[in-house]
């Protein structure tokens, strides 16, 4: 390491863990620390929200302009690409710096404000129209008439922990990550701490699997630590394959520090050198930064052969996911590392006795792990004291679907859904009415109105029979159809199971047929179809339940869960789709009724050359006729018509 | 292109658990896994090609065969879902004329669901080749697959 | 360590340590299962033999739960009678409505399950998966359309053979057990020993049937049709019409067979002391002149097959004898000629087997003589029990007949092909006497007997230690390869069967659940031996005479070698 501040740092990383250096810190840490922490700063930072969601959104593009208009200026900044603060909806975000004054962040920046805000900083004067808030410092000057970030409802209600660094230190750096005292508890637990003890530690903490099972992560650490062994593995699950979650990704790309120095206590905490990281194949740029990240802790001897001379070893290697579902299950992932297809299997043995190679195996999801470092520099009591009774800190949602602001946000357990979606969500947009919430994915449930008091933890969502599941929010307003959402999800569970036992392959498949012919109109009215739609219902809930107690694992005993929920809470619509045919929200394309104005038909025959099925019939000029019997609904000819003499009933 | 040969050299024999890690290895540099590379990665770690083949087909991202030149990937999350990616996709495999899963028969394009491409703010979402392209809806669909198709 | 536990309100005792499956198996409790088996570790695939525990929330599926001291189990509770009933329903929703027409109709597990938990209406409609039917194979038929995706062809074929040419594909609903890339049958790896056929619970394997067409050809008077029968054949075939395995039919099936229309009725057992004879005689030469060893029998052509496939280095050192069935076929044509002046193309020669594999080897390029099949259809013993059912004939009722002449005459090492050990022992008795001079003083080799996967023996034969080694089922061969290959383990004699036990366990013998099956048809062989005084291939006297002159006048009709095996590379994926 030639840049010089690699001594200072290695310094600061084990100042007061080893005895021999109580010494007071010498100046060249102290400002070296505190460049890192930008506290204070010689030149102009921007800081641009390069994690995926910002690229998508343009920020590569930005960061060139950005360059372009340093450049022409003569302006000597630095451009830090940092993740992402969770606010996907405001992207792409760029936070400026300049000496002495706080960090000020902009939202939904592109090529035509750019120079306006650029201008503005550097002419010491904030647009106001682009300002999202500015960053609270103790040693800066705040600028005027410019909010605190903390202070904006979508931070406000929010305990960011293991989201404290997102999109505020650079993931390619370490030497910021290390400034924020990173790494210093892994040094500390290595040096000063047995196993056991961090096992403890973590026991007292309450810290539960934040993957969705709710398992004490210290007992299911301690297991694998008391079975004798050789060789034990650490894998850590970022193999999030919810289609609409993106915390895993989001993290790894804006902090990956933090993940490793999470690994590694854990490794350490279970007696394995080796961990596993394994992530989405898809998840191209988290796999590069983590792979820098590594790179870098190997390089300050943080990760390697006797790490800081305790004589204990770790190695990280990163696995990408080749894309199943079903990897969520600890069984299923050890499967697919060991090369085989990804079958979950029975436990007892639990992965903890007999994992991966048929070694003790730890599997913790990568949230999980993140909450490791702050238990350790905070301690148990510190994390007992944030969320509830009995379930302790806080977790990690995505929020989507059709709430103002969307994005990745963390809260402490206990807060209620009502908070979530109304303050920090937002709201609906365009005052729509809210209609129901589905929380955890496609194993998940549908919650509605009265139920928004619930309190978001493990108990509050069982209590409401939903499960934290990997940790989806999505909202739906009036205009959405849960027999759509539910038929969705129900699809992409009958390809996403395994396949292996029969209640998941074959139940989840006629569940799927039979909510698809809900949803549409039957082809033959003569055929089996006409019956089945009337039994719908008392099929789906005694097939639900088979499914549920037959199953192997939890994706099985789950996959109903979508269903059971809305005949639950939603038997009305349900009905009204079966009996009316209705879809009152209009999702349900299939089952509209198209009519024709005749007094607004021109005859003008576009929409019977368009229509598929030849379901319009009539001569030129002449008003046209759609025969029900072979209209499927799909709408072209309501689209086409120039003189909206079609409409739907 | 890198040679199977070279490939397999990075990867201990035997150990069945670099199996995966070696289809992507081939699949990165053939753009699938071939039939070929299905016997030599037999030999290197004595498995029988039916066990490669077999695990292999069990994952979403390993494919049998080549993506077409303009390789689409329509985002089917949830959240997309909710924002009708459900008929951009019908409308890509109509105008396609393949279903998702396929690769057009002039080779041009392929296309694929996409569990979660993970940018929901800024659906639906699509990548073309890996590019992506946000806010997308069935006029600004068309509009790409003409413009590809044009030059 | 025994405990007791609470089963449906009574107390049984468990040990420690098994499966609740198996605790209550061994206490006379049944639970239905499909993809269970009983050699291999359980999967928990198919659900069907879940019970319900007090305190559980879910269902436990019973084959892959350890048992424990606390619990109390109901094991037909309305509950899991619903639960197990639903999952049938789910399998038939997905599988053809065409039983009448099928070849496991009466004899299907999923049927039994059907009818046991009286499954009386359709529940389920919807799409079913439609997949092709692969003919390609020789003797493997495959409907992928019947399969239930129990797993037990994948499992048997990788786990207990060793050959692995099927696996699950895909995953969801388009989950499949297939080959490689798909690719048909007959391009694959199959050695055709069929044992998943035994193994599937429902008509997704079966054999490709040719009895049907045989009953033209028995009434046709312009052929002449002659039928041969391997003794495996006559120690199972009793239990295709419910009688307990252990006795040899024979005499009586010989008599069933004239009763059909077989013109002529011969004992592949005589096949079977020329080519032990042949073996011996060939062994003798390699050990003298130290050269092609191990030697490997090949008259296993399902061994052949996979030798071909993945050890063609192995190829030259398998013995140059064609097997009993071909060796047979070719005398019973070449006889019928010289003898009776009919002419090869006029004679239509069937063979029974236990086996599938010998309807591949029927059909391999070299197994002609003028462009004539040396036998034209082999039956399996399933085929040759429909084949009686269909002439309205029960061959339990009857007198017992001899074979035809001149090859009627066996020894008693002959019926011992049936057995993995069998061949060597039968070969040993013959060597002794080609390398001494002597008889063997002792002819049973108690260590080489038995329905162990591998047995292994040294036997002083004058001055030179012969070692032999039998293996049944290739994952077993491929762990003496390894050993020799090592250095570990020096032999002189290889017999390799690739069914576990051998014939008697050959693919093509009757489905059968009970465990002491195989036993009983061993020691229906085994007993056999001990009749008749001509135990040893060599003082057959049938070889002696009649045979010699055959065999001379062919030499001099330069065809001898048509009684010479050869084998090549075959390149299929492996």
């Amino acid at each position: 390491m030639e840049n010089g501040y690699y001594l200072p740092m290695q310094r600061f990383l084990t100042r007061e863990i080893l005895s021999r250096q109580s010494e007071p810190p010498d100046k060249e840490e102290l400002e070296i620390i505190s460049f890192f922490r930008h506290e204070r700063i010689k030149n102009p930072i921007l800081f641009l929200g390069s994690a995926s969601c910002g690229k998508v959104s343009g920020a590569s593009k930005l960061h060139e302009e950005i360059l372009e208009y340093l450049n022409i200026y003569g302006i000597n900044g630095e451009i830090h690409e940092v993740g992402c603060i969770g606010l996907c909806s405001m992207e792409p975000l760029l936070d400026i710096q300049i000496p002495g004054k706080t960090r000020v962040s902009f939202a939904k920046v592109n090529s035509d404000n750019l120079t306006d805000i650029l201008d503005g900083v550097f002419n010491n004067t904030i647009i106001s129209d682009f300002v999202l808030g500015q960053y609270r410092s103790d040693f800066l000057e705040p600028w005027p008439h410019t909010p605190f970030i903390e202070e904006l409802h979508f931070f406000k209600y929010q305990k960011r922990l293991i989201l404290r660094n997102c999109g505020i230190i650079s993931p390619g750096i370490i030497e910021e990550y290390i400034a924020k005292d990173g790494y210093r508890r892994f040094i500390k637990a290595i040096r000063t701490y047995a196993p056991e003890k961090v096992c403890s530690i973590i026991e007292e903490s309450g810290l539960r699997g934040r993957g969705g099972s709710g398992y004490l992560t210290g007992q299911k650490w301690r297991a694998a630590l008391t079975t004798a062994d050789d060789q034990k593995y650490l894998i850590c699950n970022a193999d999030e394959s919810d289609p609409g979650a993106f915390m895993d990704r989001a993290i790894m790309e804006s902090d990956p520090h933090t993940v490793i120095e999470g690994m590694a206590i854990a490794a350490y905490a279970i007696g394995a050198s080796r961990a596993i990281l394994f992530m989405r194949e898809e998840y191209k740029l988290a796999k590069e930064r983590m792979q820098l990240a590594l790179q870098q802790a190997k390089t300050y001897g943080i990760l390697g052969e006797d790490i800081f001379k305790s004589g204990f070893n770790l190695t990280i290697t990163i696995r990408t996911a080749p894309g199943a579902f079903i990897l969520g299950e600890e069984t299923a992932l050890i499967a697919c590392l060991e090369g085989k297809r990804a079958n979950p299997r029975q436990k007892p043995p639990y992965p903890a006795q007999s994992g991966f190679q048929k070694k003790p195996t730890v599997v913790n999801n990568l949230k999980t792990l993140a909450n490791i470092p702050l238990i350790m520099q905070n301690g148990p009591l510190w994390f007992r004291s944030i969320g509830t009774e009995e379930s302790k800190g806080t977790k990690v949602f995505c929020l989507t679907g059709k709430t103002v602001n969307t994005g990745i946000i963390e809260v402490a357990m206990g807060t209620t859904l009502k908070e979530v979606i109304f303050i920090i969500g937002g709201g609906i947009p365009e005052n729509i009415p809210f209609k129901a919430v589905h929380v955890g994915g496609p194993l998940g449930t549908a919650l509605t109105e009265d139920k928004l008091d619930t309190a978001l933890d493990y108990e509050g969502l069982r209590k409401v029979g939903a499960n934290m599941g990997s940790g989806g929010l999505v909202v739906i307003d009036h205009n959405g159809c849960m027999l759509d959402l539910a038929r969705f999800y129900m699809e992409f569970l009958q390809h996403e199971s395994c396949g292996k036992c029969i209640p998941c392959r074959e139940g989840t498949r006629r569940m799927t047929e039979i909510l698809t012919s809900i949803t549409k109109r039957p082809a033959n009215e003569s055929s089996h179809e006409t019956l089945e739609r009337f039994k719908g219902i008392m099929q789906l809930e005694s097939l639900a339940g088979v499914i549920k107690e037959t199953s192997q694992c939890g994706l099985g005993q789950n996959a109903s869960n979508p269903v059971l929920s809305i005949l639950q809470q939603f038997r009305t619509e349900v009905e009204e789709h079966i009996f009316d045919r209705n879809c009152k929200a209009g999702v349900c394309k299939e089952l509209r009724v198209f009519f024709i104005d005749t007094d607004k038909c021109t005859g003008c025959t576009v929409c019977a050359k368009k229509c598929p099925t030849n379901a319009i019939i009539g001569t030129p000029t002449n008003p046209h006729f759609i025969v029900e019997n072979k209209c499927i609904g799909c709408g072209i000819c309501y689209e086409t018509c120039k003189f909206v003499a079609i409409f739907v009933k | 292109m890198e040679g199977l040969e070279s490939i397999l050299a990075r990867y201990p024999k035997y150990q069945r658990d670099n199996l995966i890690p070696i289809l992507q290895d081939v699949q990165e540099a053939y753009g699938y896994i071939t039939e070929e590379a299905i016997i030599y990665i037999g030999r290197h770690l004595l498995l029988s090609t039916t066990k490669i083949y077999g695990t292999a087909s069990f994952y979403s991202n390993l494919r049998f065969s080549s993506k077409g030149k303009y390789h689409f990937e329509i985002c089917h999350g949830t959240s997309c879902h909710l924002i009708e990616s459900g008929s951009i996709i019908s409308e890509a495999e109509r105008i396609m004329k393949i279903k998702a899963g396929q690769v057009s028969r002039d080779g041009m394009f392929s296309l694929e669901k996409s569990a979660c491409l993970g940018a929901c703010g800024a659906g639906p979402l699509l990548t073309i080749n890996g590019e992506y392209h946000e806010n997308i809806n069935i006029s600004t669909l068309t509009q790409l697959i003409a413009n590809l198709k044009n030059s | 360590m025994l405990f007791t536990i609470e089963v449906n309100n009574k107390q049984i005792k468990a040990l420690k340590g098994e499966t609740i499956l198996s605790a209550l198996n061994r206490n006379g409790i049944s639970v239905p299962t499909l993809c269970y088996m009983p050699k291999l570790s359980p999967t928990g695939a198919c659900r069907m033999c879940v019970v319900e525990i007090e305190g559980k929330s879910d269902l436990i599926p019973s084959c892959s739960f350890p048992v424990e001291e606390w619990m109390k189990i109901r094991t037909h509770s309305p509950r899991v009678i619903k639960a197990r009933k639903t999952l049938v329903e789910l399998l038939l929703a997905n599988h053809p409505d065409d039983c009448l027409y099928c070849v496991r109709n009466t004899n299907c597990e999923l049927q039994k399950l059907a009818s046991e938990h009286n499954v009386r209406e359709r529940r389920f409609h919807g799409r079913k998966s439609v997949l092709k039917l692969d003919q390609s194979c020789a003797p493997i038929v495959r409907d992928p359309s019947k399969c239930v995706l129990c797993g037990r062809c994948v499992r048997v074929c990788s786990e207990i053979i060793g050959v692995s040419t099927f696996e699950f594909t895909n995953k969801g609903i388009d989950t499949a057990v297939g080959t490689t890339y798909g690719k048909p049958l007959n391009l694959s790896n199959c050695i055709t020993c069929g044992q998943c056929i035994l193994e599937c619970p429902t008509g997704a394997l079966y054999e490709k049937e040719s009895f049907s067409l045989l009953q033209e050809t028995l009434h046709n008077t312009e052929i002449y049709p002659v039928i041969q029968c391997s003794p495996s054949v006559s120690v199972a075939i009793a239990e295709e019409y419910g009688i307990k395995a252990g006795k040899d039919f024979q005499g009586l099936l010989f008599a069933a067979l004239r009763k059909i229309g077989f013109r002529k009725v011969y004992d592949t057992g005589f096949g079977n002391d020329i080519n032990a004879l042949n073996v011996a005689t060939e062994l003798a030469d390699r050990i003298r002149n130290n050269e092609k060893l191990p030697m490997f029998n090949s008259c296993c052509p399902a061994w052949v097959k996979y030798a071909e496939q993945y050890l063609p280095e192995l190829l030259p050192q398998l013995s140059q004898q064609r097997s009993p069935q071909q060796l047979m076929g070719r005398l019973i044509k070449q006889n019928l000629f010289t003898a009776n002046s009919i002419s090869p193309e006029k004679i239509f020669s069937v063979s029974v087997m236990p086996c599938t594999a010998k309807k591949f080897e029927a059909q391999r390029q070299e197994m002609t003589f003028n462009s004539v099949s040396d036998v034209d259809m082999v039956l399996t013993t399933r085929e040759l029990a429909k084949l009686f059912r269909l002439n309205g004939i029960d061959f339990t009722a009857g007198e017992s007949e001899l074979a035809d002449s001149p090859f009627g005459i066996k020894s008693t090492a002959s019926r011992l092909y049936g057995i993995s050990g069998g061949v060597a022992e039968s070969v040993l008795r013959s060597l002794h006497f080609q390398l001494t001079g002597i008889e063997m003083p002792q002819v049973k080799v108690p260590k080489i007997r038995g329905l162990k996967a591998r047995k292994d023996v040294r036997i002083q034969m004058g001055d030179f230690e012969v070692g032999v080694i039998a293996v049944s089922t290739v994952i077993q061969l491929q762990q003496v390869l390894k050993e020799i290959e090592s250095g570990k383990s020096v032999y002189h004699l290889i017999e390799v069967m690739a069914c576990p036990g051998g014939c008697i366990n050959g693919g093509g013998q009757p489905f059968t659940k009970d465990e002491n099956a195989l036993t009983a048809r061993m020691k229906a062989i085994y007993d056999s031996d001990e009749k008749d005084s001509v135990k040893s291939a060599h003082k057959n006297p049938g070889i002696n005479e009649a045979m010699r002159l055959i065999i001379k006048e062919l030499e001099g009709n330069e065809t001898h070698n048509k009684f010479v095996a050869t084998f090549e590379k075959r390149s299929v994926l492996l």
